[in-house]
């Protein structure tokens, strides 16, 4: 079993929902990667979704479009950021990491390249916001040789027909989308998720994860009945950003215990 | 030969595509669903050609450039006058056969990304025409060198948001569109201002500006009872040329040259010229297409004098014609352009837009070479009004 799969089924076993955090590599510089990656683990973490900066990032809002150029102004590279895995992994072994961001840059290093090394540095999942299933052929072929999940966005606006596409295809767990709008934007509605849930569900056998939007630990506890796994990504981005490089774990730990205490409630 | 382009999916061989985030694959889809419905529905069809001849003033004429091409002694230069078009470029073109769509859909706000201005005021324009609600987003640089326009936009109702992300040009602006677009998806049309970004833009965008080609292809012979030995013009997205060159595409011996921003020079890496400079294959703005990248696969800042040609990308047609070598493309510096500018004004009263003076000068560089019963097409895609303050600025004038 892959360690997202492991990851989801303890869970399951233990009824908790997944904690899945969001943070730039290289915000807010590349040496406290890593050490942020093992403070969200401690502070309760699940799964580590770790964005590869991109110069054009049209599918976020300011604060992680701000992370992405302070990372990109920090020298970060997707060729670093697989370095950062692996530095990671000397120290754990267990939790799942899931690559996010844009299609261009690994379309640059090419595919085959890339799943080769995500399989050698031990990434588990890989989500390209901007490559659809329809535009990502090449990408599963090298992504299942080396057992690489693909994990695909569905949103409010998805029809039926899709998710029985995406159901099809997907591996690890489904990103649903919470909200129209880019990442950090706008208020979560609650009943919406709740309707749109059994539709998922229906084709969706995998852990749902539901982010973009979920600011506090109350809307994460809400949000956490309603799904397997909560994502959370502008909220800690923006706790980066009014950090310092010597508080900036602490306080980043701090607020992730807060999310982990609400949703196991 | 055969040329049908793109495929069901929106393909030009390798390149187009629809790579997008999934909150916008359903609105992307519904948009090529309705544009298939309506592109051969003859009111429609009845309705853009209405607005096409009593709006925009169609068909632009055809004009022999004598004093100029005299003065190069060698190949004939005629320019295709979409200067003259309602708002002063090509864009309207395919800005109202948008906004009939936009209409027709039910869509009451509309939202566009502009470079040199000429696409926003355009959009403006038809949103005014049809009361439409309409943002533009253009980037913070663009605001400053294309003052004019802004000013236009803004008399035409509509609202200019300034992007100040990234280099603050064109790019950025799309990207900050696309956002727009992500969040109001439901009550929002975007009107794309070139023939790039995902499935349907290339192919729409490109049929809407075919009357360009269409309209060469009869006039041409009515004037010189033949077509064109070559039909030159300039490429950013390529929306202009695109919509003279697709016409031509199956017409034996008749050239199609693109001609992209060569900024600094090719060598100086300070351009927006990635066919030219042949960029790696990469993935931007919902398509599949040539485009300018560190290694690393981060898109690089571009330069050029022109802001509408200021773009790493290019329409994914253009991408194909090249590899398939149907079309060639060069770029022409900015001192290149500037001068043709210069020549226009001088010898034949007109002032083009800095954009479309790329694809003079080329026209400028090569007619002397060739014989004076050749034919060089050019595409005068906008007029240069907007220019007026960049222009003063290069040549040490305060206005």
């Amino acid at each position: 079993m892959s360690r997202i799969d492991t990851t989801f089924a303890k869970l399951k076993q233990q009824q908790r929902k997944a904690l899945i955090p969001f943070i730039t590599a290289g915000d807010p510089s590349q040496q406290m990667t890593v050490p942020l990656m093992h403070g969200l683990v401690e502070a309760g973490a699940d799964v580590l979704e770790l964005g590869v900066p991109f110069s054009d990032p049209m599918a976020d809002g300011p604060v992680i479009q701000r992370a992405s150029e302070r990372a990109l102004k920090n020298g970060m590279s997707l060729r670093g950021v697989l370095g950062m895995v692996a530095e990671f992994r000397k120290q754990d072994a267990t939790t799942p990491v899931v690559l996010m961001g844009y299609g261009n840059p690994i379309e640059a290093m090419s595919w085959e390249t890339f799943a080769q090394r995500c399989a050698d540095v031990g990434v588990d999942g890989v989500l390209t916001v901007d490559f659809p299933p329809e535009e990502s052929h090449d990408a599963f072929e090298h992504l299942q040789r080396h057992n690489i999940a693909p994990i695909f966005l569905l949103a409010p606006t998805t029809k039926e027909a899709r998710i029985q596409q995406v159901a099809k295809l997907a591996r690890g767990y489904v990103y649903y989308v919470s909200l129209k709008g880019v990442t950090g934007s706008g208020s979560i509605d609650l009943s919406a998720i709740e309707d749109k849930m059994p539709q998922l569900r229906k084709h969706i056998k995998l852990p749902i994860g539901v982010g973009f939007g979920i600011r506090d630990a109350a809307t994460a506890k809400a949000v956490a009945k309603l799904c397997d796994g909560v994502v959370v990504g502008s909220r800690i981005v923006q706790e980066i950003e009014n950090s310092t490089e010597q508080n900036v774990v602490a306080n980043v730990s701090k607020l992730v215990r807060e999310l982990r205490q609400a949703i196991d409630q | 030969m055969t040329y049908n382009y793109p495929d069901s999916t929106g393909h030009f061989g390798q390149f187009g595509g629809t790579y997008m985030a999934e909150t916008l694959i359903p609105a992307v889809e519904e948009l090529a669903a309705q544009y298939l419905r309506y592109q051969n529905d003859p009111e429609f069809k009845a309705e853009l050609a209405y607005e096409l001849k009593h709006y925009v003033g169609r068909p632009s004429p055809i004009y022999h450039a004598k004093r100029l091409s005299e003065h190069l002694g060698g190949a004939q230069i005629y320019l295709k006058r979409e200067d003259l078009n309602h708002t002063g470029a090509h864009k309207i073109n395919s800005a109202m056969g948008q906004a009939l769509l936009a209409k027709r859909m039910g869509k009451k706000r509309v939202i566009a990304e502009t470079g040199a201005g000429m696409h926003g005021v355009a959009t403006a324009t038809v949103a005014a025409r049809f009361g439409m609600e309409c943002i533009v987003y253009m980037g913070a640089e663009d605001i400053q060198r294309q003052a004019p326009n802004v000013f236009r936009m803004k008399l035409l109702g509509a609202k200019v948001v300034p992007v100040e992300s990234g280099s603050k040009t064109l790019k950025d602006a799309c990207n900050e569109a696309i956002r727009d677009w992500v969040t109001n998806v439901e009550s929002t049309f975007y009107i794309f201002g070139t023939a790039a970004g995902p499935h349907p833009y290339p192919m729409m965008v490109r049929d809407f500006q075919c009357v360009i080609g269409n309209e060469a292809k009869v006039q041409m012979p009515e004037m010189i009872g033949r077509q064109p030995d070559a039909v030159i013009a300039c490429v950013g997205g390529g929306s202009n040329a695109i919509g003279l060159f697709n016409p031509y595409i199956e017409v034996p011996n008749v050239q199609i040259i693109g001609v992209e921003a060569g900024g600094f020079g090719i060598a100086s890496g300070k351009h927006a010229a990635p066919l030219t400079a042949n960029a790696k294959v990469g993935v931007l703005h919902g398509n599949k297409v040539n485009l300018m990248q560190d290694e690393n696969g981060q898109i690089i800042e571009t330069h050029s004098i022109s802001a509408g040609l200021d773009y790493p990308g290019v329409g994914p047609e253009h991408c194909l014609l090249k590899e398939i070598g149907r079309a060639q493309y060069v770029a022409i510096n900015d001192d290149e352009a500037i001068a043709a500018f210069d020549s226009l004004c001088r010898f034949e009263g007109i002032i083009p837009a800095l954009e479309s003076s790329h694809a003079l000068a080329h026209a400028i560089k090569i007619a002397p070479t060739m014989a004076k019963d050749k034919v060089l097409l050019v595409n005068l895609s906008g007029r240069g009004d907007k220019d007026m303050n960049t222009v003063a600025k290069l040549k040490g004038i305060t206005l």
